[in-house]
C-alpha cells in the first residue's frame, strides 16, 4: 500500500487482486446474494482508492482495510432495505397492484377484448351500425351512406344493439 | 463493470498520495491556526484585566479550561475516527472534560443563582453568548472541516457531530475572554443550547462540509 500511496499502478493492481478475495469474505458476513456481493467488492476497491491517503503505513492494513469492506457492506444493506420498501424487482406487482395507471392500461386492453367477443355476439346490422355510431363517432348520414342502411334503420339497430349488450354484459360468465 | 476490470482501471489511474499526518498532528494544527487568529482578535478587543480576575477563582479557571479541552479532545476524535479503523472508543474523549466543565459550571450556577433579570429582557446578558458562539462557530468550523474532508470519511456523522461538538466547545471557550460575569444556570443553559444548534446544523450538512467517500 506504501509503494501505491508512492504511484506504483503494478503495485496497487497486485495489492488489490490480491485482497479482493479477502473483501469478498467479509462482504458475505452482511449479503448472500452473489450480485450484491460483488456490487459491495466493487464499491469497498472504490473507496479504497478514494481514501487511499488516509492509510497510515505505520499501521497494520487488514483493520483499515475491514473497517472500509464493513462500512460499504453496512451502506449496501441500508441502501438495498430503503429501494425494497419503495420498490418491487417482481414486475406482474405493478400490473395488478402497485400502479394504478398501469392497471387501467391493463383493465382498458381487457375491456377492449371482452367488448370484442360480445360484438360478435350482434347481428351485422346492429354490430355495423354500433361501430359506426358510437365507436367510430360518425354522423347519422355519413353511418347512412356507407353502410347503406337508412337512418331510421340505423336508430333502430344502434338502439336494439346497445340492449342487446347490456344484456349480455348482465349474463353470468362462467 | 467485472471487478477484474475495475482493478485494472484503478491502477491504472492511480496518481501518488501524501499520507495524512498522524491525527493528533492534524488536530494540533487546527488547534494552532485558531489559536493564532484567537490570539489577535481577544488581544485586540479583550480588556485581559477583567478576564485575569475572573479567572483568580479557581472554579471559573476549571470551567474555562474544562471548555478549552473539550472542544481540542472533540476535535482530536473527530480526526481520528475520519480514519477507517479507528476505534468508536474515540467518541468518549471530550467526555472527562465535559463532565468537569458541566460540574464547574453547576456549582457556579449554584453560587450564582438562575440569572434571571428584574427588568427588560429576561435573558439579559446571556443572550450575546448565543450569538458570539454561534458565529464565531463559523470561521473554526470552516478551518476544521477543511482539514477533516481531506479524510473524506466513511462513516461521516460521528465525524460531523464531533468536529462541530469541538468548534462550537471552542467558542465557548473564546466566549470567556468577552464574558464580564460569572455563569448562572441561564448563562449556561444558553450555552449548551448554542453548542446544541450548531451540532444540530452541522449534522445535516455533513455530506457538504466532509465529502464522505
Amino acid at each position: 500500500m506504501r509503494a501505491a500511496q508512492n504511484g506504483d499502478g503494478a503495485a496497487y493492481e497486485r495489492l488489490l487482486r490480491e485482497v479482493t478475495p479477502f473483501i469478498r469474505a467479509l462482504v458475505r458476513r452482511h449479503c448472500r446474494q452473489p450480485s450484491d456481493v460483488e456490487e459491495t467488492v466493487q464499491e469497498t476497491l472504490l473507496t479504497v482508492h478514494r481514501v487511499r491517503q488516509t492509510y497510515d503505513p505505520q499501521r497494520p492494513f487488514s483493520p483499515w482495510l475491514a473497517a472500509i469492506a464493513s462500512r460499504r457492506a453496512i451502506d449496501g444493506l441500508r441502501a438495498r432495505l430503503r429501494i425494497g420498501r419503495h420498490e418491487s424487482s417482481e414486475l406482474g406487482v405493478y400490473e395488478t397492484f402497485a400502479d394504478p395507471a398501469a392497471n387501467n392500461e391493463v383493465e382498458g386492453v381487457r375491456a377492449a377484448e371482452e367488448v370484442t367477443l360480445l360484438l360478435r355476439q350482434l347481428s351485422p346490422g346492429q354490430r355495423q351500425a354500433l361501430e359506426s355510431l358510437k365507436l367510430r363517432e360518425m354522423s347519422l348520414a355519413e353511418a347512412s351512406a356507407e353502410s347503406g342502411q337508412s337512418i331510421a334503420a340505423l336508430k333502430v339497430n344502434a338502439h336494439r344493439a346497445l340492449k342487446a349488450l347490456r344484456a349480455l354484459f348482465q349474463e353470468p360468465k362462467d | 463493470m467485472q471487478t477484474e476490470q475495475l482493478i485494472r482501471s484503478l491502477a491504472q489511474d492511480l496518481t501518488p498520495v501524501r499520507p495524512l499526518r498522524a491525527p493528533p498532528l492534524r488536530a494540533l494544527a487546527w488547534l494552532a491556526v485558531v489559536a493564532a487568529i484567537s490570539a489577535l482578535i481577544v488581544l485586540r478587543f479583550s480588556n485581559l484585566t477583567v478576564f485575569a480576575e475572573r479567572m483568580a477563582t479557581p472554579r471559573t479557571a476549571m470551567d474555562w479550561i474544562a471548555t478549552g479541552i473539550t472542544g481540542f479532545a472533540a476535535a482530536w476524535a473527530a480526526f481520528e475516527l475520519s480514519i477507517p479503523g479507528a476505534s468508536p472508543r474515540w467518541a468518549l474523549l471530550p467526555l472527562p472534560s465535559f463532565i468537569v466543565w458541566l460540574c464547574a459550571s453547576g456549582l457556579g450556577c449554584l453560587a450564582n443563582g438562575l440569572g434571571l433579570q428584574a427588568t427588560g429582557n429576561p435573558l439579559g446578558e446571556s443572550r450575546h453568548c448565543v450569538v458570539f458562539i454561534l458565529a464565531a462557530s463559523v470561521p473554526l468550523a470552516l478551518a476544521l472541516f477543511a482539514m477533516l474532508r481531506r479524510a473524506r470519511p466513511i462513516d461521516p456523522v460521528p465525524v460531523a457531530a464531533l468536529g462541530t461538538l469541538g468548534v462550537a466547545a471552542t467558542a465557548a471557550f473564546l466566549l470567556q475572554f468577552f464574558h464580564p460575569f460569572d455563569v448562572t444556570a441561564i448563562d449556561l443553559a444558553l450555552h449548551l443550547a448554542a453548542i446544541a444548534v450548531v451540532v444540530l446544523i452541522g449534522l445535516p450538512l455533513r455530506r457538504l462540509l466532509l465529502r464522505p467517500a
